[in-house]
C-alpha cells in the first residue's frame, strides 16, 4: 500500500485583512472581501521564505513520525516563489533535516500544482521500489503586484507530506492528470510580479482543469461524488473551489473542512496541501478525500486518498484550523516592509 | 564568508553538536574537546531537542545595518533542556518576552550579501506556550 505516512504545514503568523488593502486603493473592502471570499490573508515576516516555510512544514512531518531521516530517498520542492532562480530549495531543505547525501532532489515548477506534482513523483518512485520515503512539498510567498486584484489572495504558507508504503496513514489509491498549455497567468524571467489573464483565468483554466481531472479519476475509478467524505480543491479564492465542487455534484459540506482561504489566502503551491491537510487532521479510517490541485499555464492532478485505520494513532496537532486561527494583524505599511517592496538600505 | 558558512551549515541549519560520553555533558556550538574530561573526553555528535527557556535577554534597538529592518528585535540567552546555553534571536514581540519563556527552535532567514549574493539560514527561537 503506497500512500501518505505523516505530513506537516507551516503558516506564517501575519495576518492582513482584505478592508485594510482595500482602504489603500480606494475600494471597498465589503464588497472585495464578498467578491473574491478572503476575508484576510498571511503575510511572512523579513526572515522568513520559501525555503524556511518548507523546512518547517518537512520538520513537523518527520517529528509525528519519528523516523530516522536518512531513511528519505528524495525531496521535492514545488514553488513559483522559490528563494533562487538558480540554486535548489530542496538541498536547503536536505540539510536542515539530516537526510544526509543519498537522495533525489530537485525543485519543481507548475504554478500551484508543483506541489501536487512533487506527490507524484514520491508516489510513482515509492511503488517503483527505488525509495523508502520521499518528501513532496509546497510551499510559496507569493506576491502580488500593489494595486493589483491579486495583493488581496497572494500569500505564504506550506505543507509537506512524507511518501512510503510502510505505516500508511492514507492510501492514495489513483492519481491522474489534465494538462494543456493554457496562457492564465505567467511571470518572465526578472519580473517581480505575474501577470495574468483576468477573466481567462476562469473558465477556459481553472474550471476547465479542475473539473476535467475531477471526471477523469471519478470515471477511471468508478466513484461518485457520494463516495467521498471530502473535497479539496485548489483555491486561489473562495468562490472558485465553492463553484467547482457545485460543478462536479459536492455539497457545501464536502468542501468545508479544506477550505481555507478565506482565512490565509492562496497560498499557491501550498494552497491544496493546506487544505488536504485540514482535511487529514479530522479524516476517520475508511472516509475518502478526492484532492484537485491546479496549476496555470495549465493543469490539474487529481488524488483518490482514503485514510487507513493507523491514521488514529498518527499525532495531528496542532491542527491546520489552530494555526489559522492564531494570527496577529498588521497593517498595510508593515506589510509593505515585510513584502520588501519598500528597499530598506 | 562563503566557505566559512558552508562548513559551518549542519551546526547552523539546526541543533547538532557534541556529547562528552566520559561526563555526559553536552556542548551547543560543538566542541572536539570536553573541558571537564579533557584527555579523558569521548565526544560524540548529538542533535538537540530544539526546546529551552530563555534565562535572559535583551532588546535591541540600535541594530547592524543589515538586520535594521528587523529592529527591534530580542536576543535571547537560551538554556537547552540538554544542558548547554546558548545566544540566538528570539522571533518575539519585545513586549511579550519575559524570563522563564518556553521556546523552541525555528529555521529562518540570517541574512544576505546583497541583492546578488547568498542567503544564510540558520536557527532561531520562537515562543512556544
Ligand atoms: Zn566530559
Amino acid at each position: 500500500m503506497i500512500g501518505i505516512v505523516s505530513y506537516g504545514t507551516y503558516i506564517p503568523r501575519y495576518r492582513i485583512k482584505a478592508e485594510e488593502i482595500a482602504r489603500i486603493w480606494g475600494e471597498d473592502g465589503d464588497v472585495i472581501s464578498r467578491g473574491l471570499g478572503i476575508i484576510q490573508k498571511s503575510v511572512p515576516s523579513l526572515d522568513e521564505d520559501t525555503a524556511t516555510i518548507a523546512v518547517e512544514a518537512a520538520r513537523e512531518a518527520v517529528q509525528r513520525v519519528k523516523i530516522d531521516t536518512t531513511k528519505i530517498g528524495a525531496v521535492y520542492v514545488g514553488s513559483e516563489s522559490h528563494p533562487y532562480v538558480v540554486k535548489p530549495t530542496a538541498t536547503i531543505v536536505g540539510e536542515a533535516l539530516g537526510i544526509g547525501n543519498e537522495y533525489f532532489a530537485a525543485d519543481l515548477e507548475f504554478a500551484c500544482k508543483a506541489g501536487t506534482a512533487g506527490m507524484q513523483n514520491c508516489i510513482a518512485m515509492a511503488k517503483a521500489g527505488v525509495i523508502e520515503y520521499g518528501l513532496a512539498i509546497g510551499a510559496d510567498t507569493s506576491q502580488g503586484a500593489p494595486g493589483d486584484p491579486l495583493e488581496y489572495s497572494a500569500s505564504a504558507g506550506g505543507a509537506a507530506y512524507l511518501i512510503g508504503s510502510k505505516d500508511v496513514i492514507a492510501e492514495v489509491e489513483a492519481m491522474y492528470s489534465f494538462t494543456s498549455d493554457t496562457p492564465d497567468f505567467w511571470r518572465k524571467e526578472g519580473q517581480p510580479y505575474p501577470s495574468h489573464g483576468g477573466r481567462f483565468t476562469g473558465t477556459p483554466a481553472y474550471f476547465r482543469h479542475v473539473t476535467s481531472a475531477a471526471k477523469l479519476i471519478m470515471e477511471r475509478t468508478g466513484l461518485n461524488a457520494s463516495d467521498f467524505k471530502y473535497a479539496v480543491f485548489h483555491q486561489p479564492n473562495g468562490k472558485f473551489p465553492a463553484r467547482a465542487a457545485k460543478m462536479l455534484g459536492f455539497s457545501s459540506e464536502q468542501i468545508k473542512q479544506g477550505l481555507i482561504v478565506p482565512y490565509i489566502g492562496n497560498t499557491y503551491s501550498g494552497s491544496s496541501l493546506l487544505g488536504l491537510a485540514a482535511v487529514l487532521d479530522v479524516v476517520k479510517p475508511d472516509e475518502r478525500i478526492l484532492l484537485i490541485s491546479f496549476g496555470s499555464g495549465a493543469g490539474s492532478d487529481a488524488f483518490v486518498i482514503r485514510a487507513t485505520k493507523a491514521i488514529e494513532d498518527l499525532e495531528r496537532n496542532p491542527k491546520v484550523w489552530d494555526k489559522i486561527k492564531g494570527g496577529v494583524y498588521i497593517d498595510y505599511g508593515l506589510y509593505l516592509k515585510f513584502r520588501r517592496k519598500i528597499k530598506v538600505r | 564568508m562563503l566557505p566559512r558558512f558552508w562548513r559551518k551549515i549542519k551546526y547552523r541549519y539546526d541543533l547538532v553538536g557534541t556529547k562528552c560520553k566520559n561526563c555526559g555533558n553536552s556542548y551547543y556550538p560543538p566542541r572536539n574537546l570536553c573541558p571537564v574530561c579533557r584527555r579523558k573526553s569521548d565526544i560524540a555528535e548529538m542533535k538537540f531537542s530544539g526546546r529551552g527557556e530563555v534565562i535572559s535577554y535583551s532588546v535591541v534597538h540600535e541594530a547592524p545595518e543589515d538586520l535594521k529592518a528587523q529592529k527591534p528585535y530580542v536576543v535571547a540567552l537560551i538554556k537547552l533542556e540538554e544542558g548547554p546555553v546558548i545566544t540566538s534571536q528570539l522571533v518575539c514581540d519585545p513586549e511579550n518576552v519575559r524570563t522563564g519563556m518556553r521556546v523552541k527552535k525555528a529555521f529562518r532567514k540570517y541574512g544576505e550579501e546583497g541583492e546578488a549574493g547568498i542567503i544564510y539560514y540558520g536557527t532561531k527561537f520562537v515562543p512556544d506556550e
